[in-house]
């Protein structure tokens, strides 16, 4: 499947987790992200690749309004969640994130017990169940509740880098959003960890739709089902993992997965 | 080609040892102040313990050593000394730290490069100028507001104390809370947790260390602070928890009693030595107690 094929179904909604039209993102007068169109679909993998500095974080974090944080970021064009434009004036950016979660670069646990760090979330968004369910649920679907049930009044860092970002993964499934968004999720994890993010990331696909940032080819390669390829804030090739891979058809998206730059 | 030569050059090294020992010289100095502050204050103590049991000078209720029925109890002084601590810290706890959660949190830079400076200059400003403001204007108020209120008194002396802390309490609080990493304050957001969850549920308990020593070092600060309140709140040495009486705390007393006609070397005069110990070893305690909270909230981020 090519990039028109996917922009073609974007009037089959229900297909569609997140779309974006003509997306910018500048940091004073400099484009980090430069007019970028792409649809996600749901319930499947998708990561975007490039070389460091390619705008692919950024572009990422359009997805649930976090460079709202930064002062200096600006953003135009559209990112369309449901048929509603996130940028819109109506929009509250803290509802959005309680829809669309994210797992950051690097694991950052709250400094509380393993529990309240998946509780907190529960908390401020006034969930109304039974909290202890809802705690082992999230550490089951992010395959850590066997190493944590014992051990769960412990702080949250004393477990290993790898653990710890499952928890994150935890934390951020609690609060059951629809898409997961992840920031080079394993880039602090030694290649065990790592593979059991992996592998937890092809099992969430099932219930969630993923949105993914690497540095790491394979890793794309691995885990998603479409890959866009970023390069200096710009869209160069977006379609199906196996084909971008094995039959790019941009040069760029060749030299790069080749390795004669980035 | 003359031989490489790598061995030492006799001057430099002895220049070299010289600055060590100038370095090494002017850091002792602090030591061996604090050292002789000490010896002075236990030297002289101990002079007035033997005449003065320790029991009836620490359990004993009436201060007294200047009127002809002597009594030796430091119970009032440290009633007065903590009533200006407690009062002060009322006002200034809450204060210091919303306005550090402001600074931190909330302010915009241009907002915090403003203010900042403001809070520096509340932090310079000489005590005794506090001690004029107490009386000349929070007294005369608190006169019309509570008629009946002594010229001077202990709310106006906490008062003023309290507003003497602010800028300490505010300023090592905002250092603690801008310690807290950013990336714990995107993972609060990224649960959709708004900018006051994300200030009071996850960046105040990740400081909690940092901030409880800023207010350790404030209260020390409140117990030792001196000519504010032997300006504003008295000189009567009393048991008493009524903010709008005249009291004295341990340093209103030691200043009194250096100021005034007592001749040295006498019963009466070693009684500042003694309160001035009492005082010591109280924001001694509480300078430890400080440090160690500062260290607990250094090893987390590390």
């Amino acid at each position: 499947m090519a990039t028109k094929d996917l922009r073609d179904r974007s009037g089959d909604a229900p297909d569609i987790a997140l779309e974006t039209r003509a997306l910018s993102v500048y940091y004073g007068e400099s484009a980090a992200v430069n007019d970028i169109s792409l649809t996600i679909p749901r319930n499947r993998v998708v990561a975007f690749i490039g070389p460091s500095g390619c705008g692919k974080s950024t572009f990422l974090r359009c997805f649930n309004r976090m460079n709202d944080l930064i002062p200096a970021a600006r953003v135009e064009g559209e990112v369309l969640f449901r048929g509603t434009n996130l940028y819109a004036h109506d929009v509250d950016a803290v509802e959005v994130r309680r829809r669309i979660g994210m797992v950051f670069q690097k694991p950052n646990p709250f400094p509380k017990t393993i529990y309240e760090n998946i509780a907190f979330g529960l908390r401020i968004n006034g969930f109304q169940g039974k909290l202890d369910e809802q705690v082992e649920h999230s550490l089951r679907s992010a395959a850590l509740w066997d190493e944590v049930k014992d051990r769960l009044q412990e702080s949250a860092l004393e477990l290993s880098g790898g653990q710890q970002q499952r928890l994150c993964i935890a934390r951020a499934l609690a609060i059951e959003p629809e898409i997961l968004l992840m920031d080079e999720p394993a880039s602090a994890l030694d290649p065990i960890a790592t593979g059991k993010i992996e592998d937890l990331i092809r099992d969430l696909r099932e219930d969630y739709t993923i949105v993914i940032v690497t540095h790491n080819m394979q890793q794309a390669a691995r885990v998603s089902d479409y890959t866009a390829f970023l390069y200096l804030g710009e869209l160069i090739e977006y379609g199906d993992t196996d084909r971008l891979f094995t039959n790019p058809r941009e040069e760029r998206t060749e030299q790069y997965i080749t390795g004669r730059f980035g | 080609m003359t031989p490489l030569d790598l061995g030492h050059r006799a001057s430099r090294r002895w220049g070299e040892r010289l600055i060590a020992l100038l370095l090494f010289g002017c850091g002792i100095i602090s030591v061996l102040t604090t050292v002789g502050i000490v010896v002075v204050l236990v030297t002289e103590s101990a002079g007035f313990f033997r005449e003065i049991p320790i029991a009836e000078f620490l359990t004993g209720t009436r201060w007294s050593p200047m009127y002809s029925e002597q009594h030796f109890g430091i119970l009032p002084l440290l009633n007065g000394t903590l009533l200006i601590a407690a009062g002060s810290m009322l006002i200034a706890l809450p204060v210091g730290l919303t306005s550090a959660i402001y600074l931190s949190e909330y302010a915009s830079p241009k907002v915090r490069a403003a203010i900042k400076p403001i809070l520096e200059i509340l932090a310079g400003i000489p005590t005794v100028v506090y001690g004029y403001f107490a009386l000349t204007f929070i007294t005369p108020l608190l006169r019309t507001a509570f008629p009946g209120t002594g010229i001077f008194n202990a709310a106006s002396g906490a008062i003023v104390v309290g507003i003497m802390i602010i800028p300490m309490i505010a300023s090592l609080s905002e250092d603690a809370l801008n310690a807290v990493p950013l990336s714990l304050r995107e993972a609060a957001y990224g649960l959709g947790a708004t900018q006051f969850e994300v200030s009071t549920r996850v960046v105040v308990p990740a400081a909690l260390s940092g901030i409880v020593a800023s207010f350790i070092l404030a209260i020390s600060r409140a117990i030792g602070e001196t000519m504010a309140v032997t300006l504003a709140a008295g000189a009567t040495p009393k048991m008493t928890l009524n903010f709008l009486e005249s009291i004295q705390t341990m340093t209103a007393y030691i200043v009194q009693v250096s100021l005034g006609e007592t001749p040295h070397g006498t019963l009466e005069y070693r009684t500042i030595f003694a309160v001035g110990l009492v005082l010591f070893f109280i924001t001694l305690a509480m300078n430890l107690l400080g440090q160690q909270f500062t260290r607990r909230f250094r090893e987390v981020y590390e």
